[in-house]
């Protein structure tokens, strides 16, 4: 079926995922911690976006509560706090010299490809429209794996993670039409304590080691090599 | 008849192209508070360059001399490629976009030759960061159209837009990535701010400008012509591409006449947001130009892969 002969919401539904998936290649590619969040937000509202399309098109009122602790959670509760422990660390003026810049892009192309490749069976046997974009959620979900493989800092591995997250509830909207309440209620909060647990965890690195930079960690070895 | 039309609308191209220069400088004058010179004065500099004796250095060979009417013909030739007031005209029907990439490529190579040929520091400088941001544009442009083309299933600029226009309003992932890609492109490209300055002094910064500092006369004013006509081109080409609607699909005076107004408002459009965007952008380093030109590339290889994978028939 081409995207012409869908309705509106469809196409409307499939640009954000291609949207979302912009943002993930931009969050790889970005040196700088508070822009880097400040993306990840953006993606947050990209998912609270899709996510009351897809309430209003389905007229599933439930979606809607789930856009808004979206909203709440993603787009202004997690990157505030990132944002406050990014400059109270003051780490906001240096950027992380990412190596190899342009392999790890390419990298994240070719991951898309592979996502869609793997999906495609699926996609084949399946009658719901939207799942297409299920290609573009999981490749979200390699692409947070690989911003936490590319980048040194904690705060960018939090990132990386929360943008895997992102990738799966991205993935629940389009191919189920939106999970059962409680389910979804159970995953912000998993979101919530984590984002609490990370902060602690910044904490603790930063005391031992004073720093934030995981690469730093190799060094605790017990014995003096 | 329809010959006539295609050569109506090169020529309309030719003399339109300082026009939207001026336009570009006035609203860029304006939103810096300053007093914008007359819409026309790109006329009256090109008439004045042409009235004046060209001056050559005497170590300058045959090329310095006829580049500059290589370059003027070569995009002249690309302009009657693109569809500006009209589609299925003769001559956009005979050439498809990669051949107007090619004359892009042909213009690009002499102007490149014709830095390089009196031995200046500054024009080989010029003629080296010139080549070099062009063969990173190059793909990143060609994969933007790439995306287009698999969408309509040709090649062909004026096929594309009527299948566009026939399409009506489609929200197209592909499409808004390719434009960016395009719009990326067409700033690198053309010189504009934040690759390169076109009203810089300081010839260290210099990219297009430091290949012609050597051109006076009328070889200077044949060759300023032929990079107002290239951005007004690339403006047509996102206009059109992008936007068709307006374009006249019929070959009467209405219809001609209602995508005569229709270009020119689009244009008008689009480069109030380019001299926005030059105002509020400085000019970026020069070894940052290749990350600039790697996430046009970028986007326009998102812009396939979401054809391919979000709105593909299966």
């Amino acid at each position: 079926m081409n995207i012409e002969q869908q309705d509106f919401y469809t196409q409307a539904i499939l640009s954000m995922a291609a949207l979302v998936g912009l943002t993930s290649f931009l969050m790889l590619g970005q040196g700088r911690l508070l822009r880097l969040i400040f993306v990840f937000a953006l993606q947050g509202l990209l998912l609270t976006a899709t996510t009351a399309l897809a309430a209003y098109s389905l007229d599933n009122y439930h979606l809607y509560i789930s856009a808004v602790l979206t909203l709440a959670l993603k787009v202004i509760f997690i990157p505030i706090m990132l944002r406050r422990q990014v400059l109270a660390m003051n780490m906001h003026r240096d950027t992380e010299a990412l190596k190899n810049n342009t392999a790890v892009m390419i990298g994240g192309a070719s991951l898309m490809v592979f996502s869609y490749y793997v999906l495609h069976p699926i996609v084949q046997t399946s009658s719901v429209v939207m799942v297409n974009a299920l290609a573009v959620s999981l490749s979200v979900v390699l692409l947070g794996m690989l911003l936490m493989i590319s980048h040194r800092q904690a705060i960018a591995h939090v990132v990386g993670f929360m943008s895997i997250e992102n990738g799966l509830f991205f993935a629940a909207i389009v191919a189920t039409n939106g999970m059962p309440l409680v389910v979804e209620l159970g995953v912000a909060f998993d979101v919530l304590v984590a984002a609490v647990l990370f902060g602690i965890f910044f904490f603790h690195i930063r005391t031992s080691i004073d720093s934030l930079d995981v690469d730093r960690l190799n060094r605790l070895h017990e014995v003096e090599k | 008849m329809l010959w006539i039309l295609a050569i109506i609308q090169t020529i309309l191209f030719v003399a339109l192209a300082p026009l939207l220069a001026g336009w570009l400088k006035w609203c860029k004058c304006r939103l810096q508070n300053r007093r914008a010179p007359s819409l026309f004065q790109p006329y009256k500099d090109l008439l004045k360059l042409i009235r004046k004796h060209p001056v050559v250095s005497e170590d300058a060979s045959w090329l310095f001399t006829k580049a500059p009417f290589i370059i003027f013909s070569a995009t002249v030739l690309a302009a009657s490629v693109v569809p500006l007031i009209a589609v299925d005209l003769p001559t956009s029907a005979s050439a498809d976009v990669i051949v107007l990439v090619g004359f892009f490529a042909f213009a690009r190579f002499f102007l490149a030759l014709a830095g390089l040929d009196v031995g200046t520091a500054f024009g080989g400088m010029g003629s080296s960061r010139e080549m070099t941001i062009s063969s990173l544009a190059e793909p990143a442009m060609l994969m933007a159209i790439f995306t287009l083309t698999m969408t309509a299933s040709t090649t062909n600029l004026s096929f594309a837009i009527i299948h566009v226009l026939n399409e009506g309003l489609v929200l197209r992932p592909s499409f808004v990535f390719a434009l960016f890609a395009l719009l990326l492109v067409a700033i690198a490209e053309t010189g504009r701010v934040p690759v390169d300055n076109p009203s810089t002094h300081l010839e260290l910064t210099m990219i297009h400008e430091a290949m012609i500092l050597e051109y006076s006369g009328r070889h200077l004013a044949l060759i300023e012509w032929a990079s107002q006509l290239k951005l007004m081109l690339y403006g047509v080409l996102i206009a059109n591409i992008f936007l068709p609607w307006g374009i006249a699909q019929t070959q009467d005076l209405h219809a001609l006449g209602v995508g005569l107004l229709a270009i020119l408002g689009k244009l008008a459009v689009l480069t109030i947001v380019l001299a926005l965007t030059e105002t509020m952008l400085a000019k970026m380093r020069l070894f940052r130009v290749q990350e600039f030109l790697g996430f046009a590339y970028l986007l326009g290889l998102l812009g396939m892969l979401s054809h391919i994978i979000l709105e593909a028939s299966r």
